[in-house]
C-alpha cells in the first residue's frame, strides 16, 4: 500500500535574555556546574518568582514573526512530574491559556510553498542538565546534575500536523530557526541546546483523511537527526502496518550510533501532569498597545531577505535562501558585498570554501575566525588577479587556521600573484626550451598544447603566475 | 464525587508517596467526602464570571532583566545529601 507521513514538530527555543525567566541568575552557557543557581531556581522553601518582563517580551516578538494571535489573557501553570533535572518537581509552563495561538509560517521546497500552522507558543523554564553515569540512561547506576540551565526561558512552539515528508520537518525547523534568530530572541544553537525539537509522526494510506496511531520522537539533536529519525521512523511504521501488525502510541529515543529509534521505557514517561495555576504568579494581561509596539519593531524576516537577495543581485533562488537561512550568514553577506561590488563572487566563496571550512570545524557564521572584512579583502585580491582562485583557496584555509589576516599571510608565505614579466619571461622560456616536442605540437596545429604548456609555468612558479599574461607571453613566443 | 482506592493509588504514585492499603481506603473516603462538599459550589450560575485564575487582583507583576550574584555553589550544594565534582548526585534514574 501507499502511505503518506503526517508529521508535527514541537520546538523549543531559549531566549536569550540576560538573566533567568523567574529569577536573577545568569543565563550564560557553560560555566562551573552548579554556580547560576539560587533559592528562587531551586524552589527553595519561601522563595517566589517573579517574571521575567523581557521574556515576555520577546515570546511575544517571536509569536508576532510566526503570525500568532496573542492573547488578552495569559497565565502559568505547574505542570507536576518527578525528575531529578527538575529541582522543584514541578516545571511552570503554560497549560490551557498559552501567550500565543494560531500562527503559521511558510516553507519552500522544490519551487512550491507550503503554509504550516502552529497551534500554539507558549513559555516555560527550561530543566537543568543530567550526565549520566553509564552508557546509557538504563545502564547508569548514577546520574549527575548541573542546574544552571534550570529556569532558563524557553518558549514551545507547537506545529499543527501539516507535514508530510522528512524534507518537510527539515525545511520547517530551517525556516522557525532563521526566523527565531532573524527577531534575535534567540541564538538557536542546536549544538549548545538552545534549540530542541520532538516529533510527532504517523503514517496513512495516501488520500485517507483519518490520522494513523502516532509516536513521539525524542533526542535529535541536530538537523541531519531530525530528517533521519523522521525517514526510519516512517519506514518502521511502514513495515508494521505491512505485516498487518499494529503501531503503538509511545514516546521513542532517536539512538544516534545505531540508527535506529527506540522505545523508552514507561517509566521515563509520564503522561499525568496535573497541571493547576501557578499560585506564586500572578496572570499576565497582554497591553494591545505594546503589541502593536512590537509588531511594527519586528525586523526584515528571512523570506523578505531572500527576495531582496534575488531582486537586488539576480543571484539563484537556491543561493539566495541558503545566504538568508541564518541571520549571520546574510549580514556577512552584505557586508562583503559592500566591499567588494562582487555578490556573485561573495555568494560562490561563501557557500563553497567558506561554509566548507565553517562546517569542517562544527562552526556557525557567527564563531568565524575570518571577520567579514578580511574576507572581502581576499576576494579583492582575487577579483583583481592579485592572487589566483586557487591560491585564496590556501590562503583562507590559513586564515581559518591561524586567524590571520589575507595580508600576511600573502607576504610571509610569499603567494602574491607574479605579474611581472621580467620574472615570468627566463621561466617561460626555460619550458619552451626543455618542451621542444610540444611547441612543435602546437605549431603543427595542435591547440591543447597550449595548456599543456601554461600548466608547466605554473608549475614551476607553485601557482603563482598570472594565468592570463602567462598565456598572452607563450603565445607572443610561439 | 467519588474517589475509588484505585485513584487514591494513582495519585499516591505519581507524587511518590507510599501509603498502605488501609490508608488508600481512609484517602478514598476522606478525598470523596471533601470533593463532594466542594460540589456544592456547583449549584452556583457562573455562566457569566470569568474564570479566575488567582485570587489576588493583581496581574502583570515583573521585574527587570538584571542579573545578579547567584548562591556560592557549597552553599548552593549544602544540603545535598550526595555531590560529585559539583554536580548533585542522584540515584540511578530508571
Ligand atoms: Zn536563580
Amino acid at each position: 500500500m501507499n502511505f503518506e507521513a503526517v508529521i508535527g514538530l514541537e520546538v523549543h527555543a531559549e531566549l536569550k535574555t540576560k538573566s533567568k525567566i523567574f529569577c536573577s541568575c545568569t543565563t550564560r552557557f557553560g560555566g562551573e556546574p552548579n554556580t547560576h543557581i539560587c533559592p528562587v531556581c531551586l524552589g527553595l522553601p519561601g522563595s517566589l518568582p517573579v517574571i521575567n518582563r523581557r521574556a515576555i517580551e520577546y515570546a511575544i516578538k517571536a509569536a508576532l514573526a510566526l503570525n500568532c494571535k496573542i492573547a488578552p489573557h495569559s497565565k502559568f501553570d505547574r505542570k507536576n512530574y518527578y525528575y531529578p533535572d527538575l529541582p522543584k518537581n514541578y516545571q511552570i509552563s503554560q497549560y490551557d491559556l498559552p501567550l500565543a495561538l494560531d500562527g503559521y509560517l511558510e516553507i519552500e521546497l522544490n519551487g512550491k510553498t507550503k503554509r504550516v500552522r502552529i497551534t500554539r507558543l507558549h513559555l516555560e523554564e527550561d530543566a537543568g542538565k543530567l550526565i549520566h553515569g553509564g552508557a546509557s540512561i538504563s545502564r547508569a547506576d548514577y546520574s549527575l546534575v548541573d542546574y544552571n540551565r534550570t529556569g532558563v526561558p524557553l518558549i514551545e512552539i507547537v506545529s499543527e500536523p501539516d507535514m508530510n515528508s522528512p524534507e518537510e520537518a527539515r525545511a520547517y525547523l530551517d525556516q522557525l530557526k532563521a526566523i527565531l534568530q532573524y527577531t534575535e530572541v534567540s541564538d538557536c544553537k542546536m549544538q549548545e541546546g538552545s534549540l530542541r525539537c520532538d516529533a510527532n509522526v504517523s503514517i496513512r494510506p495516501r488520500g485517507s483523511a483519518e490520522l494513523g496511531t502516532k509516536t513521539e520522537l525524542k533526542n535529535m539533536n541536530s538537523f541531519k537527526a531530525l530528517q533521519k529519525a523522521l525517514e526510519y521512523e516512517i519506514e518502521r511504521q511502514t513495515e508494521v502496518l505491512e505485516e498487518n501488525g499494529t503501531i503503538i502510541q509511545e514516546t521513542r529515543t532517536w539512538d544516534e550510533r545505531e540508527g535506529v529509534t527506540l522505545p523508552l521505557r514507561s517509566k521515563e514517561e509520564a503522561h499525568d501532569y496535573r497541571y493547576f495555576p501557578e499560585p506564586d504568579l500572578v496572570p499576565l494581561s497582554i497591553d494591545r498597545k505594546r503589541v502593536e509596539e512590537i509588531r511594527a519593531g519586528l525586523p526584515e524576516l528571512p523570506q523578505a531577505r531572500k527576495k531582496r537577495l534575488i531582486e537586488d543581485f539576480k543571484l539563484p533562488e537556491y543561493d539566495a535562501k541558503v545566504l538568508t537561512l541564518s541571520k549571520h550568514m546574510a549580514e556577512y553577506f552584505d557586508s562583503c558585498v559592500k566591499e567588494t561590488g562582487d555578490a556573485k563572487l561573495v555568494s560562490n566563496w561563501l557557500m563553497g570554501d567558506f561554509s566548507r571550512l565553517l562546517n569542517s570545524r562544527g562552526m556557525e557564521v557567527e564563531d568565524s575566525p575570518v571577520p567579514p572584512k578580511e574576507m572581502a579583502f581576499l576576494l579583492k585580491l582575487i577579483k583583481t588577479n592579485k592572487i589566483s582562485g586557487k591560491i585564496g583557496k590556501k590562503v583562507l584555509e590559513e586564515m581559518f587556521e591561524t586567524g590571520k589576516g589575507a595580508q600576511t599571510i600573502i607576504r610571509d608565505k610569499g603567494m602574491e600573484q607574479i605579474s611581472d614579466e621580467k620574472t615570468l619571461i627566463p621561466i617561460i622560456e626555460k619550458v619552451l626550451e626543455v618542451n621542444a616536442k610540444t611547441v612543435e605540437d602546437y605549431r603543427k596545429g595542435k591547440e591543447r598544447a597550449l595548456g599543456f604548456l601554461v600548466g608547466q609555468v605554473m608549475k614551476k612558479t607553485k601557482g603563482k603566475a598570472n594565468p592570463e599574461l602567462v598565456n598572452k607571453l607563450l603565445k607572443d613566443r610561439l | 464525587m467519588s474517589i475509588s482506592r484505585k485513584d487514591v493509588e494513582h495519585v499516591a504514585l505519581l507524587s511518590r508517596l507510599e501509603i498502605s492499603e488501609k490508608e488508600a481506603g481512609v484517602y478514598a473516603k476522606q478525598l470523596s467526602e471533601i470533593l463532594s462538599y466542594m460540589e456544592k459550589i456547583n449549584e452556583l450560575e457562573t455562566s457569566n464570571i470569568e474564570p479566575t485564575a488567582h485570587v489576588l487582583p493583581l496581574n502583570n507583576v515583573f521585574r527587570e532583566d538584571k542579573v545578579e550574584q547567584s548562591l556560592a555553589r557549597e552553599e548552593a550544594l549544602k544540603n545535598t545529601p550526595d555531590t560529585e565534582q559539583g554536580h548533585v548526585k542522584v540515584p540511578k534514574i530508571v
